[in-house]
């Protein structure tokens, strides 16, 4: 069985981002807040292409698409066209998209650049503005579905497609890749990545220099990795049998986790691409590009080497709190409160992580703000509670919201400082538990039995410190006794 | 490769394009209609090949045909009575528009 | 009473303002005239009579209370059927969008009802704006005033055939390739096709957008310059319209050609020009010539390719212009049966287009797609420059630039409805000025055999002043109205 090597992966990517930070459409005035709103209530003649209607741009959106693409280090066309892309969908009001195009005379906003993942730079081809579709739904599955229901409070936002060439190489690359991006164009304030559908992705892989497959329909960056993993996994299978790949577009089913072959007519796309004669050429001066690259935000790997110089962290945690905006911004909130940088990070870094990966959350929409964070480990510091009491604080904190003070309150967790009763539990559980004493007297690491009934019998609340030594006395003693 | 030009465009175009582009412009034609398009569309390609006598060699496209740039409108929202546009939809079912089946 | 309906617009409003005439008497004349002999010209789709009359009313209370009234006020004006009116049925005479009432009005028709212009109907035209006679309409052909059994051009043809017959005061065309000129020219009337961007194209429903243009059809150059003011101008709806000041053409209508210079286009006076018409067109430029214009000869060799250049561009953008038209949104739907969507979309085109539609489609879709953009969409596009650059160096030699509207007398109907490359061959000499977007007037210069001869006049961009002056001195010194005689 032969084994692909990583270097035989290629793997691109088209990924659409809406551009979350502007109030109106890309070429109408309709707002752009359409999230859980009625259906097909945000809609104008213009963004319906009604008989008649004529798109304008918005201002706003070339300004933030043209600071995304500064921040991708990639460059600025001078004269810019917009495209039309012709092809027949029930959600495209127009039947065409009004988009932008790098042949036949085309010029997109932007071409390469790269973003920088670890060690590897992954190139970008070009940057584009389009408008994005409406939305399609069904009653039931799309295939047993008697009809189709349209929302087009969707048609007509603005878009930016970035490209990449093919340099990524594995799944997970493809994962950190669009962290990146999100982590990218959340510090610029374009694009909120945590909105449903704001960020969408294709991918095209090739193994073995074979012919090149397209995965649509990525809802997710965690479904990106699963897609590429298993149409990596299909792709060897068919190579090792001798049967060739070829050139297709799959689709993703998110529920099967497998990729379908969409081997329709669709596929004979022919866009038949010129430009859009509604629209006419945007010329950015440099006048421009410098005003805004002048009020751009500080972007991740700045901030990543800032958290390394400023607060004396670690690379590898400056990288892992500065791949999201919310994550930063919560770190760097919490240091302002209390000035222990590298015990916050640890927090976020051990325990509130995995609890946003596990529950699939974003920090930001915890109930858990950096004043939690900061009070609970004040209360550390005080001695209120110890640092075990504090994760099981944390993660009712996580779940409820509450203040820690209150939850230490509401459940009795206030450390047992009283050092009479200390002593006279230490005394119960020897009494209770004599084979075991007789154990610890003979090897000293018996004494962790005793120490976990103890535990077990204060519910935790005691200091392991002060108790451990209690116990080493009392222990001490009675070997000296039985002497 | 000149000379295939000249047969191309001698062939004009077959019913079989015809009735491949006429699936991508989402047009349906019957076979009567297949007939008479064929004869009068390579009637029409064979003049539109006039054009091939003009040398356009180093002369840029004129996509626009004045000199306007930078039309722009301001980022501010103008809300719209979307139910004047909802009413004259053919067919919806609550608040969607109603397309026929994908598959 | 009735000859107040063969008066110019600019006369009907004076006398309005001044309380010789009621618009609401004026419009019932208008509606009595229509009542009378528009089932043999068929001129209009759909007449507005009740609206008409309600705006008549409220002119006449206006001008009771003793308050300002627009330019047009009172003007009764037919609008071709692909300018969008709200709440009145817009159908670009086809089946597809024939039940179709837009919620927004077109740009250039709030300009008219801010002047206090009266909408009376919408005229009928060639199917989505494709022809040259107004026989492929879902409506059925309209008739040349003149001739009943001979076309009126096209597409515009309803609004110039409404104007020739007095069933309206002013009319309003689109001209994508001589859709205003040429039936102007066949009916024997006025008809400008603006600068591109002079006039905003937001509500004109689009059959090619870089082509096209919104002008006036009237019987008099006065009434083209006092419409062409009111509805030209910036629009911000519309990206392609031109910023600039505001002009009043109305102060171009000056008797005086003395020193004008005439560049006679020779590539317009071909094998396929008609003799009547090319002796029609020396005469005029004869008459012009003592009026103190110079004349000469010029060629401009792209010409001989704009005709094919036209059409690849036109049925090019056509192509994707139109395919929003399935069914889905508004327009023709056919009735439920379960297809999928695809299936759907194609028998509503198929049932909603007519045949020149599809052809032009087809046409078009071929034209952009992979393999055929370069030789086709992309070459034509070169030979535009071409074509412009010509123009620019024939500008710098001469004021304007003359020849016939249509090589050809108007035919009869049913005549080249078969032959679509003969029909397109008529559009010769009038598509240039859409391929360069210079302006381009047709007025009426004679009749051969009882038939009009369209004189054209092209100017440099926004030089609109040049022409309306041409043609006014011409028209003022040689005019010789035929009245109707119905």
């Amino acid at each position: 069985m032969s084994k692909i090597k990583p270097a035989e992966i290629k793997i691109g990517l088209e990924v659409h981002c809406q551009l979350t930070n502007l109030k109106t459409k890309l070429f109408c005035s309709c707002p752009s807040d359409y999230r859980g709103k009625e259906p097909n209530t945000f809609i104008c003649p213009i963004c319906m292409g009604m008989p008649g209607t004529l798109p304008v741009l918005n201002e706003k959106a070339l300004e933030d698409a043209i600071m995304a693409a500064l921040a991708l280090n990639s460059k600025i066309s001078e004269r810019m066209l917009f495209f039309r892309k012709n092809y027949f969908y029930p959600d495209m009001p127009k039947n065409f998209q009004i988009s932008q195009y790098d042949k036949a005379g085309g010029v997109p906003l932007a071409l390469g650049g790269y973003i920088q993942i670890d060690s590897k730079r992954v190139r970008i081809r070009r940057i584009q503005l389009e408008e994005d579709p409406g939305k399609l739904s069904y009653e039931g599955t799309i295939d047993s579905s008697t009809c189709t229901l349209v929302d087009y409070n969707r048609a007509g936002i603005a878009l930016i497609e970035i490209v990449t060439e093919p340099d990524i190489e594995t799944p997970k690359e493809a994962r950190l890749f669009l962290e990146k991006l999100r982590s990218i164009l959340e510090h610029l304030g374009v694009s909120d990545g945590s909105l449903e559908g704001s960020m969408r992705c294709d991918a095209n892989i090739s193994l073995k220099g074979g012919k090149r497959v397209e995965v649509k329909n990525i809802s997710s960056f965690k479904e990106v990795e699963r897609a590429l993993n298993f149409e990596i996994t299909r792709q060897k299978s068919l190579i090792e049998r001798g049967i060739a790949i070829g050139q297709e577009t799959r689709h993703w089913d998110e529920i099967r986790r497998i990729t379908i072959s969409l081997r329709t007519k669709e596929e004979e796309q022919d866009y038949r691409y010129f430009p859009e004669p509604d629209l006419v050429p945007v010329i950015i001066s440099k006048d421009r590009i410098e005003e805004i690259a002048k009020r751009m935000p500080e972007l991740p790997d700045e901030r990543r080497k800032r958290f390394i110089e400023q607060y004396h962290l670690s690379p590898q945690s400056a990288e892992i709190l500065t791949r999201s905006k919310a994550m930063a911004d919560f770190f760097e909130e919490s240091v302002k409160l209390y000035e222990k940088p590298r015990e916050i990070s640890n927090w976020l870094i051990c325990e509130i992580l995995s609890y946003l990966h596990d529950k699939s959350v974003e920090i930001d929409k915890l109930a858990v703000t950096p004043k939690h964070l900061v009070d609970m480990l004040k209360l550390i510091d005080e001695g209120i509670i110890n640092r075990e009491m504090a994760k099981s604080v944390l993660q009712n904190m996580l779940l409820t919201g509450k203040m820690p003070d209150t939850i230490v309150k509401e459940k009795g967790l206030e450390k047992i400082l009283d050092k009479e009763y200390l002593r006279s539990v230490v005394e119960k559980i020897l009494k209770e538990n004599p084979q075991a004493v007789r154990d610890a007297i003979i090897d000293k690491k018996a004494i962790n039995y005793l120490m976990g009934q103890l535990m077990k019998a204060t519910e935790g609340k005691i200091d392991p410190k002060i108790a451990g030594e209690f116990l080493r006395e009392r222990i001490s003693e009675l070997a000296k006794l039985k002497i | 490769m000149a000379g295939d030009d000249l047969i191309r465009r001698k062939k004009g175009i077959s019913k079989e394009q015809i009735e491949k582009i006429a699936w991508l412009a989402r047009v349906e034609i019957s076979k009567k209609e297949l007939e008479l398009l064929s004869k009068q569309l390579n009637d029409i390609l064979a003049y539109f090949t006039k054009i091939d006598e003009v040398d356009t060699k180093d002369v840029p496209p004129s996509y626009h045909v004045l000199d306007l740039f930078n039309v722009f409108r301001k980022d501010e929202v103008k809300p719209y009575p979307h139910e004047e546009i909802f009413r004259i939809v053919p067919q919806t079912k609550g608040k969607f528009v109603k397309a026929p089946r994908m598959a | 009473m009735s000859h107040y309906i063969e008066l110019p617009a600019y006369e009907i409003v004076k006398k309005i303002r001044e309380h010789e005439l009621k618009a609401e008497d004026y419009i019932l004349y208008l509606y009595e005239r229509i009542k009378r002999i528009e089932k043999e010209i068929h001129a209009y789709i759909t007449l507005t009579e009740d609206l008409a009359l309600k705006k008549a009313r409220e002119i006449d209370k206006k001008i009771e209370r003793g308050e300002k009234t627009g330019r047009l006020c009172g003007a009764g004006i037919a609008i071709k059927d692909n300018i969008c009116t709200k709440k009145i049925r817009t159908t670009c005479a086809s089946r597809m969008l024939e039940n179709f009432i837009p919620p927004y009005n077109a740009t250039v028709v709030n300009r008219i009802e801010e002047e206090d212009g009266i909408i009376i109907g919408k005229t009928n035209m060639d199917e989505f704006a494709m022809g040259s006679s107004t026989e492929h309409s879902y409506f059925g052909p309209t008739h040349n005033p003149w001739d009943l059994k001979r076309v009126p051009g096209g597409s515009s043809g309803g609004s110039a055939a409404a104007i020739a017959s007095s069933m309206a005061t002013l009319a309003l065309g689109s001209d994508t390739g001589g859709s205003i000129r040429c039936p102007a020219s066949f009916c024997s009337v006025v008809g400008l096709k603006p600068t591109y961007g002079l006039v905003s194209r937001f509500g004109l429903i689009a059959y090619a957008n870089s082509l096209e243009q919104i002008g006036p059809i009237t019987k008099d150059v006065r009434d083209c310059a006092l419409l062409l003011s009111c509805i030209a101008g910036h629009d911000t709806l519309d990206s392609t319209s031109v910023k600039k000041i505001k002009e009043d053409y109305t102060n171009y209508l000056i008797d005086d050609v003395k020193g004008i210079k005439l560049g006679i286009i020779k590539e317009f006076f071909g094998e396929g020009t008609q003799d009547s018409v090319e002796k029609g067109v020396f005469d005029a430029i004869t008459k012009l010539e003592e009026l103190g214009a110079d004349h000469q000869e010029i060629s401009l060799k792209s010409l001989n390719y704009a005709l094919p250049s036209y059409y690849i561009i036109a049925m090019s953008e056509a192509s994707s212009n139109l395919a929003r038209y399935d069914g889905l949104r508004y327009g023709y739907r056919i009735p439920d049966k379960s297809y999928d969507w695809s299936t759907v979309y194609r028998k509503d085109r198929r049932f909603g287009f007519g045949f020149e539609v599809k052809r032009r489609i087809i046409l078009g879709t071929f034209a952009l797609s992979a393999g055929y953009y370069d030789e086709y969409y992309l070459k034509a596009q070169k030979i535009r420059t071409l074509i412009k650059r010509d123009f620019e160096m024939a500008f710098k030699r001469f004021d304007v630039l003359i020849g016939p509207t249509m090589p050809i007398l108007p035919f009869r109907i049913g005549e080249k409805v078969e032959d679509p490359l003969e029909m397109y061959m008529c559009d010769i000499d009038v598509v240039p000025a859409n391929l360069a977007g210079i302006p381009s007037i047709s007025i009426p210069c004679g009749f051969s055999m009882g038939l009009p001869i369209g004189l054209q006049i092209m100017a440099p961009p926004f030089r609109e002043d040049l022409l309306l002056r041409v043609a006014f001195s011409f028209q003022k010194n040689f005019s010789n109205r035929k009245d109707e005689k119905l």
